[in-house]
């Protein structure tokens, strides 16, 4: 009897839990990145007694190379070098196939049920499966590399409700960005988000994942939504493993929050706070140097395809530079196979490697002083992307792939309007 | 006690360690970058004891160690905040920086005042202007954390993580 969230711990642990108790938890599957792994090292070296420890499971243990890959200076390529050394050490093999969050479900170790903790704030992408999955910081997470365990506090939850029919032109991000600009930047820290209404159970297993991933956007603990058939789809042949569908049961909510979307417009959040959320149509005078389309809230394959429906036959604007990043090699390789990734070069975008990109501001597509940037990103943060004069915006990648032709923030409607008339 | 350095609402991972700049676990590098492009001037001029003051949602953002080990490298005695965003904190009592919420403090100290901390009592006295202010109680389970001075030690006394 509980929310999501609390089913999910009593499950775990076999006997029923509330929100506000603290459980140390045998965790189901423990990810680090690139950048969190050395970190993570020190704190488990501390903890087993230097070279001789060993991590928990080496099967359930995960290293993805994404947030600077390839190696873009000499410093990321040491501390490549230093993670696969302990890699191999301990038997765990290096994942280089696209963004952790993506990857992690495609290789089916996301189900629903289980209890995943990531050295990567945006590991509440796995609740889209009904899994607990939570970030933390690289000691936690050498902690559970060592003991397969980690303890949480059983958080409160949010209900989001969402209701009504999706209007043209508007996406899951859309949705996403008015969910925030309801809630705010810390209005669920420290609790879970709970997604229910029919938009919901609708939604394909990508645009529920964009759901999860900006739940941390809130301080989300999780952003949680209940397994159903379309997650079974989505996890066959992936995985032989079994998993219960849990769903709330008489739970108790510490609020609820019910959106209609059907009269929602294409929605834009501008620097520096991902809740500064304005209609695209209301910022169209904004100029735009790089737009940049990818990461694990919006790189998916659907993502590609709204894009590529857009651009199809089309350059973008000579003023503009455009990046393209699949989220993950499968979704790389599909996307080549439909001609996306054609359209995409033939517009005028660089189309790169599956990984982070630009979004961390390494590599890729990093901004000049005063530049700014149109994205599919979940966050606007100052500097985040490169020089601190530098501004990012945040939309679907609709408005994304309806900006670069146009060189201005640029509401997707009027594009694919003009499209229905010829 | 030690000087404070005030700071705003909602200060990222991102303010506190550019992404640019984590791509190492280097104490001095990053104590060297912590806050460099948001406040140059605390990159500057911090010293050993400082003491920083966020508002609401500190350490919002990315779940990079990298931003509260940065404030600890540079031995800032304490961070008190309105609130702090979940990963950030749970990261500073995890690696022994010391947080504390306190409101009152906040909004009643300003940047440049001298701040008396007790990490023990959570007693907190603005030296500048005479005002003590007592900060909210840790969880339990987070107070053993503190207590044991981070979560390695903690499971090393205890054993085990239970």
């Amino acid at each position: 009897m509980g929310t999501l969230a609390e089913e999910i711990f009593s499950y775990k642990l076999g006997r029923p839990v509330h929100a506000g108790e603290t459980v140390v938890v045998d965790v189901d599957h423990v990810m680090s990145h690139d950048t969190t792994t050395p970190l993570a090292i020190k704190a488990f070296a501390k903890l087993t007694g230097q070279k001789t420890g060993k991590v928990f499971d080496s099967k359930r243990s995960h290293i993805v190379f994404d947030h600077i890959i390839p190696a873009a200076t000499i410093a990321a390529a040491t501390l490549h070098r230093e993670v696969r050394n302990f890699a191999k050490e301990q038997d765990i093999s290096i994942l280089q196939e696209g963004i952790c969050h993506q990857v992690m479900p495609e290789k089916g170790f996301v189900v629903p049920g289980s209890v995943i903790v990531g050295a990567d704030s945006h590991s509440c992408t796995y609740g889209a499966f009904g899994a607990f999955g939570t970030g933390m910081g690289s000691t936690d997470i050498g902690v559970a590399y060592a003991t397969g365990r980690s303890w949480f506090r059983v958080p409160e939850t949010i209900n989001v409700n969402i209701t009504g029919t999706l209007p043209a032109g508007v996406y899951a991000k859309d949705v996403s960005l008015e969910i925030v600009r309801h809630l705010g930047v810390d209005g669920a820290n420290y609790r879970a988000i709970e997604y229910t209404g029919e938009v919901i159970e609708n939604f394909s297993m990508s645009e529920r994942m964009t759901f999860s991933n900006m739940a941390i956007e809130m301080g989300g603990k999780a952003g949680l939504i209940a397994a159903d058939e379309t997650t079974r789809a989505w996890l066959q042949g992936r995985t032989d493993q079994e998993y219960p569908l849990l769903r709330a049961v008489n739970p108790h909510y510490e609020r609820v929050i019910e959106i209609d979307v059907t009269n929602l417009k294409p929605l834009v959040a501008c620097p520096p706070d991902v809740n500064i959320v304005h209609p695209a149509e209301e910022v169209t005078n904004v100029k735009i140097d790089e737009v940049f389309l990818g990461t694990c809230t919006n790189g998916r394959l659907d993502d590609l395809e709204i894009a590529a429906g857009i651009l199809a036959g089309r350059t973008i604007s000579p003023d503009i530079r455009m990046v393209v990043i699949p989220a993950s090699r499968e979704i790389y390789l599909e996307a080549m196979r439909l001609g996306y990734l054609e359209i995409f070069s033939r517009a005028g975008a660089s189309v790169g490697t599956p990984g982070c990109g630009p979004c961390i501001g390494r590599h890729f597509g990093v901004l000049a002083p005063g530049e700014r940037a149109m994205t599919t990103m979940n966050r606007n943060f100052t500097g985040r992307m490169g020089d601190p004069t530098a501004e990012i915006y945040l939309g679907s990648p609709a408005t994304v792939a309806a900006t670069a032709l146009t060189g201005y923030i640029t509401d997707p409607r009027a594009i694919l309007l003009e499209e229905s008339r010829a | 006690m030690g000087r404070i350095w005030k700071l705003g609402d909602n200060i990222n991972t991102d303010l506190i360690i550019p992404g640019r700049y984590n791509v190492t676990t280097d104490h001095a590098q990053l104590a060297k970058y912590c806050l460099y492009e948001a406040y140059p001037e605390f990159s500057q001029q911090v010293k050993p004891g400082d003491i920083v003051l966020g508002g609401h949602n500190f350490g919002c953002g990315s779940s990079r160690e990298h931003a509260p080990t940065s404030i600890l490298a540079n031995k800032v005695k304490v961070v008190i905040a309105r609130s702090f965003a979940r990963i950030f904190y749970r990261n500073a009592v995890n690696i022994g920086l010391p947080v504390l919420v306190c409101e009152e403090a906040v909004l009643n100290s300003e940047d440049g005042q001298e701040l008396d901390v007790n990490l023990e009592t959570g007693e907190i006295r603005n030296l500048t202007t005479g005002q003590t202010f007592q900060a909210e109680p840790l969880d339990p389970f987070v107070a053993r954390i503190v207590a044991a001075g981070g979560i390695i030690n903690y499971i090393e006394m205890e054993g085990t993580l239970r």
